[in-house]
C-alpha cells in the first residue's frame, strides 16, 4: 500500500482526538448557549491527573484513564455549581470573561504545582510497538486511541438515539423553552451533560499525553482547534462534530504531506471555506 | 508582644537606614527573561543557573552588593522587552542586563543597551546577529552557525552522503537549515530533499513519511524545544526509522531529558550536536550537576549553564573593572575573559563578543537504564561562522 | 412630524453629545503620568496604542456586534507597514501613520465583504482564521517581514524634526495620547450620528434594519473598514514608539487580549476600551513585577472578580451603581 495510507490513518487517529476533546463543548454550546472557554482546561486537568497517578503512585496507565474521566466531571460539577449556573442568562461576553479567568488561573495553577516542562509519560511497552500491516506501520497506540474514541461514539450515539436521556437532550438542544415546557428538567440535564462532556475532555487529555505533550499553556493552544472542530461540525450535534474532526484531522495531515509550504494555513482555510458554504456547521441546524 | 514590636521596628529601621546607605555600592542586574507562558521553562533554568552561580559566591563582588530585578516578558514581545529595558534604566537605575532566550526580546532590549550604555549578557539566545546589535553585549550560550556548522561538517567527513533536511518554519531554524547545509556541503555532502514544519506543529509522521521516502543516508531534524521533540522521536519510531540504521541528526533540543524519557528506547542512536550536557565528564560538571540537583531536583542543561556562566561573566567583569558599572569598563573587561565552565573551556572573543568553545557530538545511548546524550566527538575553540566570514 | 413629537428624542440624543464633566476629567487626568509619574511613559504610551486598538475593537463589537478574535490583524499590517517604510528610509511618523492605516484600511475593506455575511458563531471563527492565515503568511514572507526575528532597522524620525523619541517616553507618550484623543474625536463624532444609530440598530435587531431603510451590508462594510483604520494607526504607532515589529503584532494572543481588556471595560460605551486596556495593563505590568512567574493567576481571579461583581464591565457595573445610588431613598 503507498505510504499515503499510513499517514492518513495517524491524521485519522488525530482526528478521533479532536473529537475526543471537543464533543462536550459542542453538546453544551448547542443546549445551553454557554461559551465555556476554559473547557480545554479540564482536558488539561485529566492529563494531569494522569501524570501524577502515574509518575508519583505508580498506577498502571489503563486504570488512569477512568480516573482523568472522574476528576475532570467532579471539578466541572463543582465549577458549575459555584460559577457557571449564575452566568447562563448572562451575556457572552461575561461568559467569556468568566471562562478566560478560569482558564488563567488553571494555567497558572499547573505551572504551579507541576513546573512548566512537558511532562514524560511511560507507557507500557507493548503500546509503543507497531503492527506491520501491507507494508505499512501501524502504532499499536494510534490503534488503540482510534479503538476507544469509535467506542465512545457508539456509546455517545446510542444514548442520544436509543435513550430517554438522550431523547431529552436533543429535545433541549432543539428548542429549550418548549422542553422545559414539557417538563423536562434542563437544568439538571445541563449539569449532567456538562459533566459528561468535561470528562470526555479529561479523558481526551490523558489520551492526549503520548501523542501530542502535556504541559500548562495546554488549555490554550488546543481551544483554537477544539473551536474549529465546533463550528465547523455544528453545534449540539455530536456527528457534525465526529465529521469535523475526522476532516480536520485528515486533511491537516494530508496538508502537510502533500503541499508542506502551506500546511499550516490549511487547516483554517478548510474552516474558513467551510463555514463560508455552511455558517451553522456541516451538521448544524439552519 | 509589645517587646517583640519594638524589636522588629528597631531592626526595619536600621536595615532602611543601611539599605540607603549601601544604595551606591549596589550593583542592579535587570533578568529580562520567559517566567511565564509556553518559553517559561527556558527562563526559569536559565534563573536557576543564575541563583546557584549567587549560592555559590555570595552576592558580593569587588565591595559591591549584587541585587537582582526580574522582568518578565511572557513570551515573543519585543515590544515588551524593549519597555521592561527601558523601565530597567529609568526605573530602577540597573546596570547590567541578562537573561534572554528569545532572538526578538533580545534585538529589542540590544537598542536600549546601546543608546544607555548597558553591559548586557545574552544567556541563551542563539541568532548570530544579536551581539551586533550593541557594543555592550557579550553572550555565554552558543550560536545557530556555531552548532549547525560543526555538525553539516562533521557529518560529510564522518560517512554520510545524502541527507533530508527538515526544521521548524521561523528565524531559528531557517538559521540551523542554512548553517547545517553550508557545512555538509562544503564538506562533500549532498541534500536530497528539504521541508519546514509550521512552527507550532503538534503531529510530524506526514512529514517523516515524506523525508523517508527519499532515501537519505541522514535525516537532520531541528525543532524548538518543548513538547515537539518528543512527537518527532514518535513519529520516527511509528514511520519505521531506527536510528541505528538512518542517522537522525539534530541540535540539542532533539535530545533534551524529557524528550529522551518520551520517546524510550525509540531514541537509541539519534545523534546530536550541543555545547552541553549532564552527563559531561569532568570534575567540576559533576559538582555542578549535583549542586544543582540538591537544589532544583533536576539536572542541568544548557539553558542553566547559559545562565551560570552568565552570572560568571558578569562577576568576573566586575571584579576586573574594579567594581566599575558603566557599560565601557564592563564590556573591556569581559572581552578576552577565559575560563572553565561545567560545559569546558570557554571564552569571550574580543572581536565579536561572542562566546567561543568546545561543541560536542553526542549519540543517545542507554547507560544503566538511563537515556543519555554520551559525547563521542568534539571540535575545539569554534568561534561562530557567521561573523567569521562577515569578515572576509 | 412636528417639531413637538421629535423634541423630545433629538434633545435626548443632543444631551448625549455633550461632554460631560466626568470626560473631561478623564482626558485631563492622561496628562498626569507626564507630571507625576514620568518613569511610567514608556508604560504609558504602551497603554494609550492598545487603548486606540480598543476603541477600534468597540466600534465593530461593542456597536454593531460583530465579534472578531482576528483583529489583529490589521493592527499588524499597520504596524508592519510604518515599519518597513522606516526600514526603507521614509521613517517620518506621520507618513508612517498615514501608511498604516492606509494599507490597514483597504485589507480591511476587502475582508468586510466576507465579514458582513456571518454573524454568531461562524463570524467569530472565520475572523479568528482571517487572523491565523495573516500570521502565517507574514511569516512565510520571512525576506519581507523578518520573519520570527523581527522587522529589523527600524528608526523614526523625529517628529516635526524636532522631537526626538528618547529613552524615557516623554514623546513617545505625547504622540501616542495625541494620536489617541484625536482618533476618540472622530470615532465620537461618528458614534453620535445617524450611521452610529444605525449601527446600534444593528447589533440590537439587523433583521428588523433593512425594514426601515438602513442598508445593513454597507454599514456593517463601512464600520468594518474605520475599524481597520484605526487599529492600523494603532498599530503603526506601536511600531514607531518601539522601533520593533514582530509576528507577535499580528497574532491571536494579541486579539484575544484587547478582547478581553475591552469586556472587561465595557462594550458599547467608548470609554470601555479606553479603562480596560489601562487596568488590564496596569493589573499585569504590577502583578508581572510581583511575581514573574504567576501573575496569570492574579490576573485570572481579577477578571472572574469583575464579571461577578461588575455586570458588562467596568464602565457597566459603575454605572448600574451609578443608577442605584441616584435612585436609592
Amino acid at each position: 500500500m503507498p505510504p499515503v495510507f499510513g499517514v492518513l490513518f495517524d491524521g485519522l487517529a488525530y482526528g478521533m482526538l479532536l473529537f475526543l476533546l471537543s464533543v462536550g463543548l459542542s453538546v453544551t454550546l448547542g443546549m445551553m448557549n454557554f461559551v465555556n472557554l476554559a473547557h480545554c482546561s479540564f482536558a488539561m486537568l485529566g492529563g494531569y491527573v494522569t501524570v501524577t497517578l502515574m509518575n508519583a503512585f505508580g498506577w498502571p496507565f489503563f486504570a488512569t484513564l477512568p480516573a482523568a474521566f472522574i476528576a475532570a466531571a467532579l471539578a466541572s460539577v463543582v465549577l458549575e455549581r459555584l460559577f457557571f449556573r449564575r452566568f447562563y442568562n448572562a451575556t457572552e461576553l461575561d461568559q467569556c470573561l468568566l471562562t478566560i479567568g478560569i482558564v488563567f488561573i488553571s494555567i497558572a495553577s499547573a505551572a504551579y504545582i507541576y513546573g512548566t516542562i512537558n511532562q514524560p509519560v511511560q507507557l507500557p511497552a507493548y503500546l509503543r510497538t507497531s503492527i506491520n500491516y501491507a507494508g505499512l506501520n501501524f502504532t499499536v497506540y494510534r490503534l488503540f486511541l482510534v479503538g476507544v474514541a469509535l467506542l465512545i461514539t457508539f456509546f455517545l450515539v446510542f444514548t442520544i438515539e436509543k435513550t430517554r436521556f438522550g431523547a431529552q437532550v436533543r429535545a433541549a438542544v432543539n428548542n429549550q423553552r418548549m422542553a422545559r415546557g414539557l417538563g423536562i428538567n434542563v437544568d439538571g440535564l445541563f449539569a449532567v451533560t456538562f459533566a459528561l462532556g468535561s470528562g470526555l475532555a479529561g479523558l481526551g487529555g490523558a489520551l492526549a499525553i503520548e501523542l501530542v505533550g502535556l504541559d500548562p499553556s495546554f488549555a490554550l493552544t488546543y481551544l483554537i482547534y477544539v473551536l474549529i472542530v465546533v463550528s465547523v461540525g455544528g453545534l449540539g450535534s455530536i456527528s457534525g462534530s465526529f465529521a469535523a474532526a475526522m476532516l480536520l484531522g485528515v486533511s491537516d495531515v494530508a496538508g502537510k504531506y502533500y503541499v508542506p509550504a502551506i500546511g499550516a494555513f490549511l487547516i483554517y482555510l478548510v474552516m474558513i471555506v467551510l463555514l463560508m458554504w455552511r455558517p451553522t456547521g456541516i451538521f448544524g441546524r439552519r | 508582644m509589645q517587646k517583640l514590636l519594638m524589636c522588629a521596628a528597631g531592626m526595619a529601621l536600621t536595615l532602611t537606614a543601611v539599605g540607603s546607605a549601601n544604595a551606591q555600592s549596589t550593583v542592579k542586574i535587570g533578568m529580562i527573561n520567559e517566567y511565564s507562558g509556553q518559553f517559561a521553562d527556558t527562563g526559569n533554568m536559565i534563573d536557576n543557573g543564575l541563583k546557584l552561580y549567587m549560592k555559590q559566591h555570595g552576592d558580593t563582588v569587588a565591595g559591591k552588593k549584587l541585587e537582582v530585578i526580574r522582568k518578565d516578558t511572557g513570551g515573543i514581545a519585543p515590544d515588551v522587552a524593549k519597555r521592561l529595558a527601558q523601565e530597567l534604566v529609568v526605573r530602577d537605575n540597573a546596570d547590567i542586563f541578562g537573561g534572554f532566550s528569545l532572538t526578538p526580546n533580545a534585538l529589542a532590549a540590544a537598542d536600549v543597551s546601546a543608546e544607555a550604555k548597558k553591559f548586557m549578557v545574552v544567556m541563551n539566545a542563539a541568532t548570530a546577529i544579536i551581539t551586533t546589535k550593541s557594543p555592550y553585549i557579550a553572550r555565554t550560550s552558543s550560536t545557530t552557525p556555531q552548532l549547525n556548522f560543526v555538525l553539516g561538517t562533521w557529518a560529510a567527513k564522518n560517512g554520510i552522503k545524502t541527507v533530508y533536511t527538515m526544521v521548524s518554519d521561523y528565524g531559528p531554524g531557517i538559521d540551523a537549515e542554512t548553517w547545517f547545509q553550508t557545512g555538509f556541503k562544503e564538506g562533500g555532502g549532498q541534500v536530497v530533499g528539504s521541508v519546514r514544519f509550521p512552527v507550532a506543529n503538534p503531529d510530524f509522521s506526514a512529514f517523516i513519511q515524506a523525508a523517508k521516502d527519499a532515501h537519505p543516508d541522514a535525516i537532520y531534524i531541528w525543532i524548538p524545544g518543548g513538547t515537539q521533540p518528543a512527537a518527532v522521536g514518535k513519529a520516527l519510531a511509528e514511520r519505521g526509522i531506527d536510528p541505528m540504521k538512518t542517522k537522525v541528526l539534530g541540535q540539542d533540543a532533539l535530545g533534551d531529558e524529557t524528550a529522551l524519557k518520551s520517546m524510550g528506547d525509540a531514541a537509541l542512536g539519534i545523534i546530536t550536536v550541543s555545547d552541553y550536557d549532564y552527563s559531561h565528564k569532568s570534575a567540576m560538571n559533576q559538582e555542578f550537576v549535583k549542586a544543582f540537583n540538591d537544589e532544583y531536583h533536576r539536572n542541568p542543561d544548557f539553558f542553566a549553564v547559559g545562565g551560570y556562566d552568565g552570572t560568571h561573566l558578569i562577576y568576573e567583569a566586575l571584579t576586573k573593572s574594579g567594581g566599575k558599572t558603566d557599560g565601557d569598563s564592563l564590556i573591556a573587561a569581559a572581552k578576552g575573559a577565559s575560563w572553565e565552565s561545567p560545559r569546558g573551556p570557554i571564552s569571550i572573543d574580543p572581536e565579536t563578543r561572542d562566546i567561543v568553545q568546545t561543541v560536542y557530538i553526542r549519540r543517545v545511548e542507554k547507560v544503566g537504564d538511563k537515556l543519555q546524550n554520551i559525547e563521542f566527538d568534539s571540535v575545539p575553540n569554534v568561534k561562530d561562522p557567521a561573523k567569521e566570514r562577515m569578515k572576509h | 412630524m412636528s417639531t413637538q413629537t421629535t423634541a423630545g428624542p433629538v434633545r435626548h440624543l443632543q444631551a448625549q453629545f455633550r461632554w460631560g464633566w466626568s470626560e473631561i476629567a478623564f482626558w485631563l487626568a492622561t496628562l498626569l503620568p507626564l507630571v507625576l509619574t514620568p518613569s511610567y511613559l514608556v508604560l504609558a504610551s504602551q497603554i494609550a496604542i492598545t487603548a486606540l486598538f480598543a476603541l477600534s475593537l468597540d466600534l465593530i463589537l461593542g456597536f454593531s456586534g460583530i465579534v472578531s478574535l482576528g483583529h489583529a490583524a490589521y493592527f499588524g499590517i499597520g504596524a508592519y507597514t510604518a515599519g518597513l517604510l522606516s526600514t526603507r528610509g521614509w521613517g517620518d511618523p506621520f507618513l508612517g501613520l498615514a501608511a498604516g492605516a492606509l494599507t490597514a484600511g483597504l485589507f480591511g475593506y476587502v475582508t468586510s465583504f466576507v465579514v458582513a455575511r456571518f454573524r454568531h458563531l461562524a463570524l467569530i471563527m472565520i475572523t479568528l482564521g482571517i487572523g491565523l492565515v495573516v500570521q502565517e503568511a507574514a511569516n512565510s514572507a520571512g525576506w519581507l517581514t523578518g520573519g520570527f526575528d523581527g522587522l529589523q532597522g527600524i528608526h523614526t524620525l523625529p517628529i516635526f524634526g524636532k522631537f526626538r523619541f528618547d529613552l524615557y517616553g516623554y514623546t513617545a507618550y505625547c504622540y501616542s495620547l495625541a494620536g489617541l484623543f484625536l482618533v476618540f474625536l472622530v470615532a465620537r463624532r461618528l458614534i453620535h450620528s445617524p450611521f452610529g444609530l444605525a449601527l446600534r440598530g444593528i447589533r440590537e435587531n439587523t433583521a428588523r434594519m433593512p425594514a426601515i431603510g438602513a442598508p445593513v451590508h454597507a454599514h456593517i462594510q463601512t464600520v468594518y473598514t474605520i475599524a481597520a483604520v484605526i487599529a492600523g494607526i494603532a498599530g503603526a504607532m506601536l511600531a514607531q514608539t518601539t522601533e520593533t515589529v514582530s509576528l507577535e503584532a499580528l497574532g491571536f494572543q494579541r486579539s484575544a487580549d484587547v478582547l478581553v481588556m475591552l469586556i472587561l471595560g465595557g462594550t458599547g460605551r467608548l470609554y470601555g476600551g479606553l479603562i480596560g486596556a489601562a487596568v488590564y495593563m496596569v493589573a499585569r505590568d504590577q502583578f508581572s513585577g510581583l511575581n514573574p512567574q504567576y501573575w496569570y493567576f492574579w490576573i485570572g481571579l481579577l477578571l472572574i472578580a469583575v464579571v461577578m461583581l461588575l455586570p458588562n464591565g467596568l464602565l457597566g457595573g459603575l454605572s448600574l451603581l451609578a443608577r442605584r445610588a441616584r435612585t436609592a431613598p
